[in-house]
């Protein structure tokens, strides 16, 4: 599982360190866009486009749908990618957690150290 | 995480692992360091529990706690955090209260579709392994849950996304 989020982070962190592929999200992030609108707005070939947005719906980030002729772009976690992300989210609840349980088993066990000095003495 | 790393024992003890083991199943593990008997009064002590079951460093505060830890007794946790405008309530019994090596409650703020949580404690060499393990209802309701972020409350990934792309955008 670990391995496996790893890879996943890493395939988003790869599709986000593009300029290009970070600006069609925020344009995303306004409204859903075909592919032929997406490349208008950012001066590119049509070919040039199609492979950003490859890239950003490999990383789970956009999913895209294709209604006749039109592929649309939309913002979007795949269900896999949203799946990865809460669970990631858990378990960093959970290490909070017993991070904080940590200190207070430490507390008690020092507190039965010196009590069961004293009861010795 | 490589099999070299697992093998070294302080970060194994640190370690908290989250997995969905099936379609109705998530499991949390750690290992706490100190014997079942301690880690069991700090689960199961309100005063000791509500110390750490809340986090400050996740960003969430306790606001209320009541708890009758014995098989049949029930609890209400109401615990606030930034990103839900309402505070939220926890509640549900206890099915099984067994010292210093099980517990196992109900969750009946989310109705029907509760899951049941089950904690065991296992000592080994003075450490204790602990399992959460958590059994939903049905593969339906865990999709859910994990989909709109509901159990946790604050897994708002596209604003974490935002703040992602924000640092990003700062180092270019």
């Amino acid at each position: 599982m670990v391995q496996y989020l790893t890879s996943r982070l890493d395939v988003a962190f790869a599709a986000l360190s593009d300029a290009t592929r970070r600006g069609v999200l925020e344009q995303l992030g306004s409204g859903d866009a075909s592919i032929t609108a997406l490349a208008d707005k950012f001066h590119m070939t049509l070919t040039g486009m199609k492979k950003h947005v490859g890239v950003l719906e490999q990383a789970g980030l956009v999913t895209t749908q294709k209604v006749g002729r039109v592929r649309t772009c939309k913002l979007g976690l795949s269900r896999l990618a949203e799946e990865t992300a809460w669970i990631e989210e858990y378990r960093r609840l959970w290490a909070a957690r017993f991070d904080a349980l940590d200190q207070v088993v430490e507390e008690l066990k020092q507190r039965e150290t010196s009590d069961g000095r004293r009861q010795t003495e | 995480m490589d099999v070299g790393r697992q093998s070294d024992p302080a970060i194994a003890k640190a370690r908290t692992t989250v997995e969905r083991t099936s379609e109705r199943e998530l499991v949390v593990t750690r290992t706490v360091d100190g014997p079942a008997r301690i880690v069991f009064e700090a689960w199961t002590r309100p005063d000791l529990f509500q110390r750490w079951w809340t986090p400050k460093s996740f960003g969430l505060t306790l606001i209320s706690y009541e708890a009758d830890v014995r098989t049949g007794g029930g609890y209400r946790l109401v615990m606030g955090h930034p990103a839900a405008e309402q505070p939220m309530a926890f509640f549900g019994r206890y099915i099984e209260v067994t010292p210093h090596s099980r517990l196992v409650w109900t969750n009946d703020e989310g109705g029907e579709d509760g899951a049941v949580t089950t904690v065991t404690f296992e000592e080994r060499d003075g450490a204790t392994r602990v399992v959460v393990h958590e059994l939903y209802p049905s593969k339906e309701v865990l999709d859910d849950a994990m989909a709109s972020g509901s159990t946790s409350g604050w897994g708002e990934q596209f604003e974490q996304l935002d703040d992602l792309i924000i640092i990003l955008d700062a180092k270019v």
